[in-house]
């Protein structure tokens, strides 16, 4: 991994970090990189409300925001920046309003690498919108000022489309934490946890999966 | 949450009928339902926040614990939930009945409020 002057992470729910990211975020903040995590909203549409159900609709939005805090405190984030729109509604907001919320963060923290989604190939509507405003910001600046973009696919079409991901993030290590961040999200995520601890083919493929590489797509804006 | 009783919810739904009440209605099959069976078609409605007065709020169903509840609205409109499984009247004395599938999630839900929901 690089050097960086400062990463700023960018998701729309509290759990996106955990599974595809926050070994590399680890591996930044341990390297002593700071770390921004900007998500946007507290996932309080989700469907999942515990296995067996915990939650209700109206209090998803509380233990989501306590799941995330504890998630940032494992990955030892310091800068963790809950953003506070609904869930399922970040596409709906007037054109250009997250495309400034991203300028504002940029223009605040000034990041070498940016991580979010990859526009067209994050299957879920807020994760596009996302994607799309954090796009749209760096693509608005002097091309000489961009941070990179290390992007997250998991469409179906990805790899047909953008073929195998040009950066691997080997996080041999992290893996214990990695499980804790996961677990960290338990309203949504007890199921997968079952999975990762089955002594089983299932239960290694899950960890294969999860827990040793991390993987992006560099965007290029040009 | 608890399975619904049903004699409970319809004591409940008599407490709020004939008065203005903010309602939150969901349906949902998940975002991800489509990309994870490519049979399935996603759907989903949520409206929240919504004041209606109701004239009569009645639950039917109940085999395998799903349950329909139909509100009949002051002005002639109806409000229409199917697939509800839980309940509970929570610490804000919110009325939230939910319908959990049968992979634990949740799929429906109709909630009642004297007071708006959280925005």
């Amino acid at each position: 991994m690089e050097k960086e002057r400062h990463v700023l992470v960018v998701f729309p729910h509290p759990d996106d970090e955990a599974f595809g990211v926050s070994g590399t975020i680890m591996k930044y903040i341990d390297a002593g990189v700071p770390v921004t995590y900007a998500c946007l909203t507290f996932g309080d549409m989700g469907r999942s409300l515990g296995y067996p159900p915990f939650a209700t609709r109206e209090s998803l939005h509380d233990i989501r925001k306590k799941e995330v805090e504890k998630s940032a405190e494992i990955m030892k984030l310091t800068d963790l920046r809950l953003l506070g729109y609904r869930d399922k509604t970040l596409e709906f907001e007037p054109p250009g309003h997250l495309t400034s919320v991203m300028q504002d963060l940029i223009g605040e923290l000034n990041p070498s690498t940016i991580i979010s989604f990859y526009p067209g190939y994050s299957v879920h509507p807020d994760h596009e919108a996302t994607a799309d405003a954090v796009v749209d910001a760096v693509t608005e600046m002097n091309a000489a000022d961009r941070p990179k973009l290390h992007l997250v696919a998991f469409d179906k079409n990805t790899l047909d489309d953008l073929g195998e991901p040009d950066i691997i993030n080997d996080i041999t290590g992290y893996e214990d934490r990695k499980e804790q961040v996961m677990a960290a999200h338990i309203s949504q995520t007890g199921p997968l946890l079952k999975r990762l601890a089955a002594e089983t083919v299932d239960g290694k493929e899950t960890r294969d999966a999860y827990l040793k590489l991390e993987q992006f797509y560099s965007y290029d804006i040009n | 949450m608890e399975k619904i009783d049903r004699d409970k919810v319809q004591e409940v739904l008599n407490q709020y009928q004939n008065q203005p009440v903010y309602i939150h209605v969901e349906i949902t099959s998940g975002m991800y339902a489509n990309h994870l069976n490519s049979e399935v078609f996603n759907v989903g409605t949520f409206m929240r926040n919504v004041q209606v007065e109701f004239v009569q709020g009645a639950i039917r169903g109940g085999k395998d614990g799903e349950y329909r509840v139909g509100l009949k609205l002051v002005n002639g409109g109806w409000i229409y939930v199917l697939g509800l499984t839980h309940y509970v009247i929570n610490e804000n004395d919110e009325f939230i009945l939910h319908g959990f599938d049968h992979d634990g999630k949740m799929a429906s839900a109709l909630e009642i409020s004297a007071n708006e929901f959280f925005k």
